[in-house]
């Protein structure tokens, strides 16, 4: 053992030529970028008469998008909040249909046919270019679209509804293809996580007598916690950075606003609208967008906590054994 | 025996009662892909007359009006699969050979710094690209490298998420004694990594390649920031571009599109859809 230690140090120096490539590409391409992100933010950047003038700012770009200055309006509030509100009505549904999807396909009692078959179908939505899915559902629900159309023909509409200019209808619908994309995937996640608990555990259940639900309430459901709460994280952090979907829904033809009345328009949306023409305040929205990322993702240490963290490694490995049978 | 009848008779029917729910959930999850086909099938006065899932005999004159729509315009749809395979393959083969290297380095060889390096990646692995985009573009109008391909293929050496996946994948397979045995033989240590380690990786290698392929392929966000010729946009600006007011009024048209830059992903997909399943399933606890 001692031997093996000596040679690795020996041949130590070969580890940074090995992950040499990765830092210094992520310096470049990542790390550099998103500091100067934060430094722009600081600036005053803009073009005029085709020339860029840049000055110094302060603070000023953060007044501005929060709409604590003269003349500007807190349209990034607005954003955020459509964001916030299309992504919950797409992850609260996607969550309980993952679970009820979880419990059902791992279950040894009621056995369904073709399970392979139903995950492989509820995961192909996902693989689909987002901005394909976009423009597709647009067609199948716009005015005169074929669902829209069947919709109303038996009743469930009325005869001049139009989802494109309802609020409820449009953010209904963004909510319903980011449903419609990731709850295969969020299903054959919580479907491993479901494999992965001790099987001895529902038999000492079935043996003291537990129902369904007893055993869905105080086995799978406290040990499914760490992965739906790492679903919930990556989850919520996508979603505020929502781009494809709801710029090609329903939008204007030019300046990226969600129809109707800019209730449809996500944060990712503005810093696009403004990259090229606000370099400054495209940043402070950027660094406000990444504050509120980095929020998120400490909010998962923090309720996870060391003994859920614990948890999660052991129930991990688990999984992997299973999954290597 | 009555009580054990009622018990496979309640067994029975809730076993049909989730078969039927569950085939209502996959035919959600097909419906929109079976109309799709269906309406690159027909004329756009069928397709306004309402919903059919009897396939016509269309497709071809939709096809034709497409390419006549095209006509003239920078950008076609062939052009535009072709500029993203053009994107999407070397990205693929880069972010999947260098994140295995990276993975390789921090799980075989032992140096100060490891510790911190694979804190790094691990740190760094949930920070969206879009937060930093404007310094990233800025830095490419800096560089000269807006509307080439470079800013689109070179980040890709960088892929946290492919790195964890395969330093996890090493853990369970890769011996140290298997290295030592090819440094016995002589070899050195990146001929070790490409001749030794990568054909023990290639499972891994092949899982992370779809995805990482899936990932570039759909990208929209960046290659719109990046690219402003019309000749060089990619299948996702092609799209955004079948809803413009150009294409709008031809359904028969705006669906022919769609299918062409959906259908053959579905195909690829259910043909590689066994390693695509198990490795969500796999890769799936990050944290």
């Amino acid at each position: 053992m001692k031997k093996k230690k000596k040679k690795k140090v020996t041949y130590g120096k070969y580890g940074y030529l090995f992950i040499a490539p990765f830092f210094i590409t992520y310096l470049i391409f990542q790390l550099y970028p998103l500091i100067s992100t934060f430094y722009y933010s600081t600036l005053s950047y803009y073009k005029r008469n085709g020339r860029e003038v840049i000055s110094f700012a302060g603070i000023q770009n953060f007044l501005n998008i929060f709409g604590l200055a003269a003349g500007e309006r807190a349209y990034v509030l607005q954003y955020l909040k459509n964001t916030l509100v299309m992504w919950g009505c797409n992850f609260v549904p996607q969550i309980l249909i993952s679970l009820l999807m979880a419990v059902w396909l791992t279950d040894t009692k009621v056995k369904i046919k073709g399970t392979g078959a139903i995950k492989v179908i509820i995961y192909l939505p996902s693989v689909i270019t987002a901005a394909s899915v976009s423009v597709l559902f647009k067609n199948l629900f716009s005015q005169y679209g074929p669902i829209t159309l069947a919709l109303k023909s038996i009743g469930l509409l009325s005869e001049n509804f139009d989802f494109m200019s309802s609020v409820a209808g449009s953010r209904g619908l963004i909510s319903l293809i980011l449903w419609w994309m990731w709850y295969g995937n969020t299903s054959i996640l919580l479907i491993s996580g479901v494999l992965g608990i001790d099987p001895g555990l529902y038999e000492a259940a079935d043996i003291d007598g537990a129902g369904g639900w007893k055993k869905f309430t105080d086995i799978t459901l406290p040990l499914l916690k760490p992965i739906m709460l790492y679903t919930l994280v990556t989850s919520a952090i996508g979603g505020l950075q929502m781009y494809d979907i709801p710029a090609l829904f329903n939008v204007t033809e030019t300046g990226l606003k969600g129809l109707p009345n800019d209730m449809t328009t996500t944060m990712a949306m503005y810093i696009m609208r403004l990259y090229n023409s606000d370099v400054g305040k495209a940043a402070a929205v950027s660094v406000f967008l990444f504050v509120i990322t980095l929020a998120v993702s400490l909010l998962l240490f923090f309720f996870m906590g060391d003994k859920e963290e614990k948890k999660l490694k052991k129930l991990e490995k688990q999984r992997r054994k299973a999954g290597a049978k | 025996m009555q009580y054990k009848d009622s018990y496979l008779r309640h067994l029975r029917n809730q076993r049909i009662f989730r078969m039927v729910v569950c085939i209502i959930f996959c035919c959600i999850s097909l419906l929109p892909f079976l109309i799709l086909c269906m309406n690159a099938t027909r004329t756009s006065e069928a397709i306004q007359s309402g919903l059919s899932l009897i396939p016509s005999t269309h497709f071809l004159e939709n096809w034709k009006n497409l390419l006549a729509k095209q006509n003239g315009m920078q950008i076609t749809l062939q052009r535009a699969c072709l500029n993203s395979l053009i994107i999407t393959v070397p990205g693929t083969i880069l972010s999947v050979y260098f994140s295995s290297m990276t993975a390789y380095g921090v799980h075989v060889y032992d140096f100060k710094l490891k510790k911190y390096a694979w804190a790094f990646i691990m740190a760094v692995m949930m920070v969206p690209s879009q937060i930093s985009i404007i310094g990233f573009y800025r830095f490419m109008l800096k560089l000269g490298l807006i509307d080439t391909y470079i800013p689109l293929i070179i980040p890709t050496i960088a892929a946290p998420t492919v790195v964890f996946f395969m330093k996890q994948y090493m853990e369970s397979i890769l011996s140290i004694e298997m290295i030592e045995a090819a440094r016995i033989d002589g070899s050195g240590e990146l001929r070790t990594f490409n001749s030794v380690v990568m054909p023990i990786l290639k499972p891994a290698v092949a899982t992370q390649a779809i995805f990482q392929f899936i990932a570039q392929w759909n990208n929209l966000f960046t290659p719109t920031v990046i690219l402003t010729t019309d000749s060089k946009k990619t299948l996702p600006m092609f799209v955004q571009l079948l809803s413009s007011n150009q294409f709008r009024t031809d359904y028969g048209v705006v669906y022919v599109g769609l299918f062409v830059a959906i259908i053959p992903l579905v195909i690829v997909y259910l043909i590689l859809s066994k390693y695509i399943v198990a490795g969500v399933a796999l890769g799936g606890v990050k944290g």
